[in-house]
């Protein structure tokens, strides 16, 4: 393999041009992402970033002086890839770049409810963030929409503002999607801790305003007043760019277990990419920077070796969150009919860990505030049954 | 020096955090060697002494950067800057911390009391 070109500039098309270096592919290597920024960091964007305690120059990824031999095409989108000989993939400014190998890494896009009103914002990007910020600055009253993790870390940012914060939810409990239902539940409490409104179970039916949003109703008739809007509804893989590639595509790009595609030549890796999870039994597409930064050694080793090379056992996907100042940790994969349980402190002091059961097999551990034990119980994760 | 622990009280494969400002994390490895490093990640604020001891690395708990202990380097990414090492020194079954006088390299966000 003599050229390889990266479609994606962020944490895990970063990861996959580190890790082919590594592993002494000394040839050509591209790299294409549609932000006209060197890689950044997106996690603290709703967290430090947001709160004004990290600057813009923290969100770097590579180090100082990194230097991977790359050639950087940044600011502009891939628009279609071509399969053959070698591979080649279309540009938005009408150029084009060809490599005998592609990894693909364009992550996901924040999940929009539509309509142009101004103050509804969504959190993906540096920009997002920076608009985010200014709009908290400015207002009294935020609601989020959607009680996942983004969304209750920029209600906490946003309270330590000063702003009267609601969460609207149309699961019965927050968190219920990541966490299952019970731990949702149990952590539902938190919210309210610190002065947060939240109202679960409630679908919205529109925003309301003219040209700048001032409320957000919901089906059952209440209305909410706000003067800024996040909506944090979840983000969709960004493989718009590969319809009618062949690149084989579901909820995700689908991956075998060692993150190739349908075509030969071609990886994905990240939040856009589904690999086949063989402790699931099913593609599974991983949102969380951990697998954006890991797996992309593996892919890699895929791509040079031709999948001759036998992937790495995949480590269950990993992901944390800072809630109001406590740690969230949670590794593994949760499905409904799993067991929890309690196995270090309570949930009333909300500080504790839970352990998530299969058919006897550790299937996830939830840490709150238990970075130590989660540390070590993390790595019980479907090891096979009785094994310790 | 600061004293940290009887050496009984910390057996191998085992860490303890000192909290001195910054902390300080003192870890016992496997094979017995004694060494102490700052205990918050350089990447961000995160407690090493809470990371997974293997040979003289540690992995932070948070986003598995690997530092070396005996040098502080980074062996795995996120993480860039190295973590500022201090001297062990083990008198009458006590475990003693010599602490640096080189400059910490702290997370963004991160203060020490005195700074
Ligand atoms: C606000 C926020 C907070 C988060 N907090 C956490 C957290 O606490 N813990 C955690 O585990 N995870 C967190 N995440 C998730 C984590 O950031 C992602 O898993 C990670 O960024 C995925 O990296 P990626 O490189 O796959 O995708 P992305 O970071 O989405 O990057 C994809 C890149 O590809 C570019 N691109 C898209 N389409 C094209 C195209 N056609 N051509 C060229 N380039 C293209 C995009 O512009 C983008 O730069 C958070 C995410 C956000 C947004
Ligand atoms: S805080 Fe240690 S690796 Fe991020």
């Amino acid at each position: 393999m003599k050229s390889v070109a990266i479609v994606g500039a962020s944490l895990a098309g970063l990861s996959a041009a580190r890790a082919l270096r590594d592993q002494g592919f000394g040839g050509r290597l591209m790299i294409v992402g549609a932000e006209p920024h060197r890689p950044y960091d997106r996690p603290p964007l709703s967290k430090e970033f947001l709160a004004g305690q990290m600057t813009t120059a923290d969100l770097a990824l590579e180090g100082d002086g990194e230097d991977l031999d790359a050639e950087w095409r940044l600011g502009v989108a891939a628009t279609g890839l071509e399969q053959g000989r070698p591979l080649r993939i279309t540009l938005a400014d009408g150029s084009a770049v060809e490599a005998d190998g592609v990894v693909i890494a364009t992550g996901s896009v924040a999940r929009t409810l539509g309509g142009d009103l101004a103050g509804v914002h969504t959190l993906r990007t540096i920009e997002d963030a920076a608009a985010l910020r200014a709009g908290l600055d400015a207002a009294r009253r935020l609601v989020v929409i959607g009680a996942g993790f983004i969304g209750a870390e920029v209600a906490c940012v946003a309270r330590t503002l000063g702003l009267d914060v609601t969460i609207v939810e149309a699961a019965p409990a927050p968190f219920a999607r990541a966490l299952g239902p019970e731990m949702g539940t149990a952590l539902a409490g938190l919210h309210e801790d610190h002065g947060v409104r939240l109202i679960c179970g409630a679908a919205v039916r529109t925003l309301t305003g003219e040209g700048r949003v001032d409320g957000v109703l919901l089906e059952d008739g209440r209305r909410l007043d706000a003067d800024v809007v996040l909506v944090g509804i979840g983000a969709r893989p960004a493989v718009d760019w590969l319809d009618g590639s062949g690149v084989q595509v579901g909820d995700g790009v689908l991956c075998d277990t060692g993150g190739a595609t349908s075509v030969p030549g071609v990886v994905a890796v990240g939040d856009c990419a589904a690999w086949f999870d063989p402790a699931l039994g099913a593609h599974l597409r991983v949102e969380h920077w951990t697998g954006a930064a890991r797996r992309p050694a593996t892919a890699a080793r895929t791509l040079l070796s031709g999948g001759a090379a036998v992937p790495d056992a995949l480590a269950p996907p990993y992901l944390w969150s800072d809630q109001y100042g406590m740690r969230v940790q949670f590794a593994g994969h949760t499905l409904p009919g799993d067991e929890v349980s309690v196995e270090e402190g309570d949930l009333a002091s909300r500080r504790f860990l839970a352990v998530y059961r299969r058919e006897g097999r550790t299937v996830a551990v939830l840490g709150i505030d238990q970075p130590r034990s989660f540390t070590r119980w993390r790595r019980r994760v479907n090891e096979p049954a009785g094994a310790r | 020096m600061i004293p940290a622990c009887p050496l009984a009280a910390l057996p191998r494969g085992e860490a303890l955090r000192i909290e001195t400002d910054p902390p300080i994390a003192v870890f016992h490895t496997e094979d017995g060697e004694l060494y102490a490093v700052d205990d918050t990640c350089t990447h961000q604020d995160a407690s090493l002494a809470d990371g997974w001891l293997e040979g003289c690395e540690v992995e932070c708990p948070l986003h598995a950067s690997r530092f070396d202990l005996r040098t502080g380097r980074v062996d795995a990414p996120p993480a860039k800057l190295p973590v500022r090492t201090h001297q062990v020194v083990v008198r009458d079954e006590t475990v003693y911390v010599m602490p640096s006088d080189l400059p910490p390299n702290l997370p963004p966000g991160v203060r020490t009391g005195s700074a």
